[in-house]
């Protein structure tokens, strides 16, 4: 592997429930790696991706792992540029101020500024 | 330019796929270079040598096996996708046990580091079926 000298500016796009594909871990997957490679890192929720927030989730009743928990693990990888895009925690009844790690709540514009500013921007 | 193709779609369950190599192709007729070619998520079965399509469809497997061995392109699944979806190397079936190694030869196994990797030394990054 090349030496990773020159950090990007990467957005992650979760677009996805926390239980009802893998795109929502395989999407956490991604930022965790280029984290650890020091990349520069937009996490951006929205659409159904925003349900990933959910405080309290109880995965382990379907069998699944609890995605929240290795939400909370992303300060630790100096991830905290967290957004959720506020009319998708709005039109899903979700409370800024009550979910299951702290992001800042931001417009579709502002999101829009986001991506402009990247390197790289994926979606899952 | 240098390119690197993200690829997150299986082959038939979606036109993205097809979509990844088609783009791939034409890029490399272009003139273009491929830095990488990523397989990530359901991507991971356009490298199961297993796929046996009926023999009046196109073969993508076959097809992206032909294109990474013509142009020596650096093809890799993401391990532990591929893992989980039962596409393994020969090395990893012996280590885990199981009784296929369904993995195309044209195709390497590795992380998600690789795919950092490839940020940071293309020009661009193409993404398919996400």
């Amino acid at each position: 592997m090349s030496t990773l000298q020159s950090p990007k500016t990467i957005t992650f796009i979760s677009r996805s429930t926390p239980y009802g594909s893998g795109r929502a871990k395989a999407c956490l997957d991604m930022v965790l790696s280029a984290a650890a490679f020091e990349q520069k890192i937009n996490l951006v929720f929205m659409d159904d991706g925003v349900w990933q927030l959910q405080a309290a989730q109880k995965p382990k009743s379907i069998d699944a792992k609890d995605l929240s928990a290795a939400l909370s693990a992303l300060p630790l990888f100096d991830v905290n540029n967290i957004f959720a895009e506020s009319k998708s925690l709005s039109a899903r009844d979700l409370d800024p101020a009550s979910l299951a790690i702290g992001v800042k709540a931001c417009s579709a514009e502002a999101i829009a500024v986001l991506i402009r500013e990247s390197d790289v921007v994926y979606q899952l | 330019m240098k390119l690197t193709v993200l690829v997150h779609s299986a082959p038939y369950s979606s036109e993205a796929a097809y979509s990844a190599y088609r783009f791939t192709s034409s890029a490399l007729a272009a003139g273009h270079e491929i830095y990488r070619l990523f397989f990530y998520y359901d991507g991971v079965h356009n490298s199961n040598a297993s796929s046996t399509p009926p023999q009046d469809e196109f073969d993508l497997v076959k097809a992206w096996s032909e294109l990474i061995k013509t142009h020596k392109l650096d093809a890799i699944s993401c391990v532990s996708s591929a893992l989980r979806r039962g596409v393994l190397d020969p090395q990893e079936a012996t280590r885990y046990e199981k009784e296929a190694a369904s993995m195309g030869a044209q195709f390497v196994l590795s992380g998600l580091g690789q795919l950092v990797d490839a940020n940071t030394n293309s020009d661009r990054v193409m993404s398919f079926g996400a």
